[in-house]
């Protein structure tokens, strides 16, 4: 069957296999000459693609363990967040932390070991996950934690699948005090207003921006800046106040189709932009949101992959150290807006300290990270390749779990040392390279490098 | 607390219904052949709502006297009944292993029904309850590729719809639910159009939102209630040819 991830690009023919027990998970995997592992495909890129064989997630969906003394969530790998959060927000719990979409697998989440609005106060996932269950080449199941086996964790955490399958894993929820967020918003003209809104909000628990990526000169950078943090019952409306933990259904809508290659042209995108601009109220403003406003604002919004048309599209994700933010974020910005490709889904974000740990290759770093969708064209690579330059001389490293095209050395160099302490974990529990992704082999992680550049990926379209 | 009857809880539909309807804040009791099977599914549903879920062992195929053994059995009349059991079974062989034929008939349709005239007459005396079987758009027209489970669905629904002309007006909601291909145990491995293939959590909306509005059959994909209609249609002359 063709399959693909979340940005339509790569599409990859291949046998998708949703095994519906962890044993006949276990039998497929053991039988498989070489396979990665998928949740829900909401990684962009080909992270979760292989030419032969996919092992789906989805089927173990089974929750198996919650203890309300500490929040402590077990739960089968294929569990969404989605559902974590139907069954524990109306009880008061919710993630620690939170991706832009609640459709990932819990398995999903630690292996790409996503960020939220919140990581400069409570970093990646995996700094919340008490253990989970990876079934390895070659050791069968293998139970880590910060404590055991302490390098295949890290290395699990954010490692894209490589090192095994997560079958199950340990989520430690947090209390809430009502599913409504008190969201401030800040209206920034330009990229300096920004850079300091972020460090004025420091304290708000989520911040996140949006940002006009096509906009050059004096005005480049013009952003809107939400800041929120849980509201307490007491400060509810009337109707709300009574029932702090009553969800409000969410409206939702789909793409039933792609859209032709046309409606997203730089004309519509900027006329998307200016719009989205002078809709935000000036200056700062406050209002009350649900949580799904709040933190999956495209959720609602089913298939909207589909309005970049059948060619699809990549989202492009960097991070650069904070110190060199102030000179690097305008290059890149005004290299981006110059290209005219950006589309209006732009994303900036302050990310706080990373704690790093040996054998762990997780994206975010202290600094700035944003990303931003292109619809995939001719005229595309060669601009994310002059993008991917300017990153790395800034010390930046781009997200894999968005990564489509990026070349083994942008890998390389982004990454440095802890790629090469990760690739030696890699290599202990997976020595024949069995977990492998049409990433990882384009990027030379594990086994034997197939090294595809970037040129055969271009044309093939 | 409203309390809901699960028969074949371990089926794919059964599990997203109860998982939707115990976080509606239902009780579930979850009914099935296989107990380790429960034990799971049951697990999964009390850590998902926080509640305990019951559950008992009940088999479609065991006599009426077995059946009504298991009625007496329950913790108490349950102001609702789902019934999600069925087997779709192999039709080439069904056509000439007569062992088979009867299993299925009696899978998804006679061996429901002393179940399902033990919760009518105790609904029917207690003057309220709701009545939800799985039936299939299978029922809707008997073809070459599947009509001894299509007919067994048929009966299904003849009865279904018979219950509810005798019920209505004693205060008990019968609800016939017919999906079109849902991606489950019994359809994996089936080569079926993508489009038209339906989640168990789809269905599983659409049964709650049925139940609360008190409809009488739906097709779970609307899709399907206008192809099943041009299939029921075509005239006989014609669908005999025909190889769908």
């Amino acid at each position: 069957m063709h399959l693909m991830d979340w940005g339509n690009y790569p599409v990859v023919d291949t046998t998708l296999l949703r095994p519906r027990t962890i044993d006949a998970a276990t039998e497929v995997v053991t039988r498989a000459e070489h396979l990665i592992a998928r949740g829900l495909g909401r990684c962009y890129g080909d992270t979760a693609l292989n030419a032969s064989l996919v092992v789906s997630a989805e089927k173990l969906d089974e929750m198996l363990d919650f203890d309300p003394s500490t929040g402590l969530l077990v739960a089968q790998a294929g569990v969404s967040l989605a559902e974590i959060l139907d069954a524990f927000a109306p009880r008061g719990w919710f993630l620690p932390v939170t991706p832009g979409t609640k459709f990932v697998t819990l398995g999903g989440a630690i292996a790409s070991d996503v960020h939220g609005k919140n990581h400069h106060l409570a970093e990646t996932i995996g700094r919340h996950i008490a253990w989970c269950d990876v079934l390895t080449a070659e050791q069968g199941v293998l139970r880590c934690s910060p404590t055991e086996h302490p390098e295949l964790f890290h290395a699990t955490c954010g490692g894209m699948g490589l090192t095994g399958v997560i079958l199950r894993a340990a989520i430690r929820l947090v209390r809430v005090p009502s599913v409504w967020i008190r969201q401030q918003g800040y209206k920034a003209r330009n990229l300096e207003e920004i850079m300091d809104a972020f460090d004025t909000y420091a304290q708000a628990p989520f911040t996140v921006a949006w940002i006009d990526c096509l906009k050059r000169g004096p005005a480049m950078g013009r952003s809107f800046l939400m800041a929120g943090d849980w509201a307490d019952p007491d400060s509810l409306p009337g109707k709300q106040r009574g029932r702090p933990f009553a969800v409000p259904a969410v409206r939702e809508r789909n793409v039933p189709i792609p859209f032709p290659s046309v409606v997203l042209n730089p004309l519509s995108v900027r006329a998307f932009n200016a719009l989205y601009y002078a809709k935000a109220p000036r200056g700062t403003s406050e209002s009350i949101v649900s949580y799904n406003a709040f933190f999956y604002p495209l959720d609602a919004v089913h298939n909207w992959n589909r309005i970049y048309g059948k060619r699809g599209f990549t989202q492009y994700q960097f991070a650069i150290p904070r110190e060199a933010a102030k000179e690097g974020l305008p290059q890149i910005l005004d290299r981006i807006a110059a290209s005219g490709q950006g589309s209006f889904l732009a994303v900036l974000k302050l990310f706080g300290k990373q704690t790093t740990f040996p054998g762990n290759i997780s994206f975010p770093m202290e600094g700035y990270t944003l990303a931003l969708d292109f619809p995939i064209t001719r005229a595309l690579f060669p601009v994310l390749d002059e993008l991917d330059a300017m990153v790395l001389d800034y010390g930046g490293r781009l997200y894999l779990t968005k990564d489509a095209r990026m070349s083994a050395a942008t890998v390389r160099r982004g990454y440095g040392k802890a790629l090469d302490a990760f690739l030696e974990v890699k290599s202990r529990y997976d020595p024949h390279n069995k977990f492998r992704s049409l990433q990882s082999q384009r990027l030379g992680l594990g086994g034997a490098a197939f090294l595809l550049h970037n040129d055969h990926a271009v044309a093939a379209l | 607390m409203s309390t809901m009857l699960i028969l074949g809880a371990t089926s794919d539909i059964a599990h997203a219904t109860a998982k939707t309807f115990v976080l509606a804040g239902w009780d579930v009791w979850l009914a099935g052949r296989n107990q380790e099977v429960l034990d799971s599914r049951a697990r999964d549903l009390q850590v998902r709502s926080g509640r305990p879920v019951h559950t008992c062992l009940y088999d479609a195929l065991a006599s009426p006297w077995e059946q009504q053994r298991f009625w007496e059995s329950l913790p108490g009349c349950p102001d609702s009944v789902l019934c999600a059991v069925g087997m779709l079974g192999d039709q080439e062989a069904a056509r000439h292993d007569m062992d088979l034929a009867e299993t299925i008939l009696r899978s998804n349709f006679t061996g429901l029904v002393p179940i399902l005239s033990l919760a009518a007459d105790a609904f029917e005396k207690r003057g309220s309850g709701t009545i939800i079987g799985i039936s299939s758009v299978a029922g809707d027209r008997g073809r070459a590729s599947n009509y001894v489970y299509g007919s067994a669905k048929a009966g299904l629904t003849a009865f279904l719809s018979g219950l509810r002309n005798r019920l209505a007006k004693k205060g008990v909601h019968v609800l016939t639910v017919k999906p079109g291909f849902v991606a489950t145990a019994m359809t994996a491995g089936m080569e079926l159009p993508q489009r038209l293939v339906a989640q168990p959590e789809a269905v599983a909306k659409a049964i709650y939102a049925a139940v609360v509005a008190k409809k009488n059959v739906i097709y779970t994909a609307g899709i399907w209630r206008w192809i099943m209609l041009c299939i029921k249609m075509l005239p006989e002359c014609l669908f005999k040819k025909t190889n769908i």
